[in-house]
């Protein structure tokens, strides 16, 4: 796991597991196009879930231990990489013209830094209620409905860009773990590179219709 | 044609280097870039300076001697091509030339473009190899090979080691050249035997050496005078995978 191959395996596999959460996240979101009962009840069944073979929220914090292991791991896999690239290039070129559109090192360490901090202010937002108008002791649609109400279109402004920011970076990311973990080939890269586009595509749709449907009074 | 050239001018391993600009004047088109540098060489040399330094043996293309960044891009903008068969007709007359070297820790300047590369030699060392019993030569057709698979290890094989994927890389990564060799070895029944151990004992030995990670960017494969695809370093990761799950 220390080589350079072993951490963008972690990498791969860590990015893996937070793209199937990001598609549940986006379907629960998507209750709230039932109303908000409906996705209430959704919030409380995550936390039931398995009851009362298990005892309350055990599902919900396995998966929440594991997507903090995997964003830690991806974090730090990213953070060494970088690290040994930049040690790879001491003196840099007085000239350099990308050949490859120079996308990727952008969106993928810049966009996934962002995503990052955006992740905290979305959890304090949401999740925790500290900079949410209900606060922590309100029904989770509640705090969605207000948190992304029109007079804080700045809060819809700054998820929009957050999350086609996600979507850049997976466009590139999943691609690049199936690289990565040795299942892409000549006659799959197509079919690879559109389907990540595609993946990409529709979590960022999916994200973004529920806030601006808020914002713009569709939902209320 | 005329041309205003800036050059990394370096005078040894421990100098600090810098940009030295120079007037280099009625360039034929027709000429290479390395034949428009013999031609200020020559003028240096009459002149009481020190020559240019740079790599180049066969000026053909085939042997990866030769390189520099031209202009920002590895071996210049021409695709699929080395700097040796780059021809002057690809750059206006009157324009200004930026000629750097090879930048990657484990490629240390020698001398104003050369670079030394022996990195990939231990690279090479390290694995890139197929154990035969020597003795008499086996029959051509002894050991049937899949045309596909022939094809793509010919295509991988083509790699001359010129190091241009490191220096476009901005993780200066050797993925792209270690994958070649790879891939050229592990498509073929003579490369069995040691395809699991090759591919460990050359990553690792490309990590020793300092390069940097692949994050999958192709910038190597745009500028690659031989096109080496960005799938060789997927069989290259799913090789070196199976070594360290084994
Ligand atoms: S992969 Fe291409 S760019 Fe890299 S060393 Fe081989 S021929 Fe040169
Ligand atoms: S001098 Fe041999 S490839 Fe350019």
């Amino acid at each position: 796991m220390g080589s350079s191959n072993g951490k963008k395996a972690v990498m791969a596999v860590t990015g893996a597991v937070m793209v199937l959460f990001l598609i549940l996240h986006m379907l629960g979101n998507l209750k709230i196009f039932f109303g908000r009962d409906s996705f209430n009840e959704y919030a409380h069944a995550l936390r039931t879930l398995l009851e009362p073979i298990v005892p309350y929220r055990t599902v919900l914090t396995t998966l929440e231990i594991l997507l903090v292991a995997s964003v830690v791991l991806h974090m730090w896999a990213a953070i060494s990489l970088a690290r040994r690239a930049g040690k790879a290039r001491p003196v840099k070129y007085v000239a350099k013209k990308s050949q490859a559109g120079g996308y990727t090192t952008h969106i993928m360490r810049f966009g996934g830094l962002t995503i990052a901090l955006y992740v905290v202010w979305h959890l304090l937002d949401l999740t925790f209620g500290v900079v949410n108008p209900k606060g922590f002791n309100s029904a989770p649609a509640d705090r969605m409905v207000a948190g992304f109400d029109p007079s804080r279109w700045w809060v819809t402004l700054i998820y929009v860009v957050a999350v086609v920011l996600v979507g850049l970076h997976l466009r590139h990311g999943v691609w690049s773990a199936f690289q990565t973990l040795g299942w892409a080939n000549r006659a799959r890269n197509k079919m690879l590179r559109l389907g990540a586009g595609l993946l990409a595509a529709g979590l960022v749709v999916g994200f973004l219709a529920p806030p601006l449907a808020i914002t713009f009074g569709v939902v209320q | 044609m005329n041309l205003t050239l800036r050059v990394w001018r370096q005078s040894g391993p421990t100098d600090a280097g810098r940009m030295v600009t120079y007037r280099v004047e009625d360039v034929s088109p027709d000429m290479s870039f390395l034949e428009m540098l013999d031609v200020l060489n020559e003028r240096l040399i009459l002149e009481g300076d020190d020559p240019i330094a740079f790599d180049h043996d066969c000026r053909e293309g085939i042997c990866g001697m030769c390189g520099m960044v031209i202009n920002g891009v590895a071996h210049g903008e021409q695709r699929a091509t080395t700097t040796c068969q780059l021809h002057m007709r690809h750059f206006e007359d009157g324009a200004t030339i930026t000629i750097e070297p090879w930048r990657a820790a484990p490629f240390p300047v020698v001398k104003d473009l050369v670079v030394d590369r022996s990195a990939f030699d231990r690279i090479i060392q390290a694995g890139g190899f197929v154990s035969v019993p020597a003795g008499s030569a086996p029959d051509a057709h002894s050991i049937p090979v899949r045309k596909e698979d022939a094809d793509s290890a010919f295509d991988a094989a083509t790699c001359i080691g010129c190091g241009a994927c490191v220096a476009a890389c901005p993780n200066g990564s050797a993925s792209l050249f270690t994958a070649a060799k790879i891939t050229h070895l592990s498509l073929l029944p003579q490369g069995q035997p040691e395809r699991v151990s090759r591919a460990k004992a050359m990553v690792d030995q490309m990590d020793a050496e300092g390069f940097g990670g692949c994050t999958n960017t192709g910038e190597c494969t745009a500028v690659c005078p031989k096109g080496i695809p960005l799938d060789t370093i997927a069989q290259m990761n799913s090789d070196y995978l199976k070594a360290n799950t084994k």
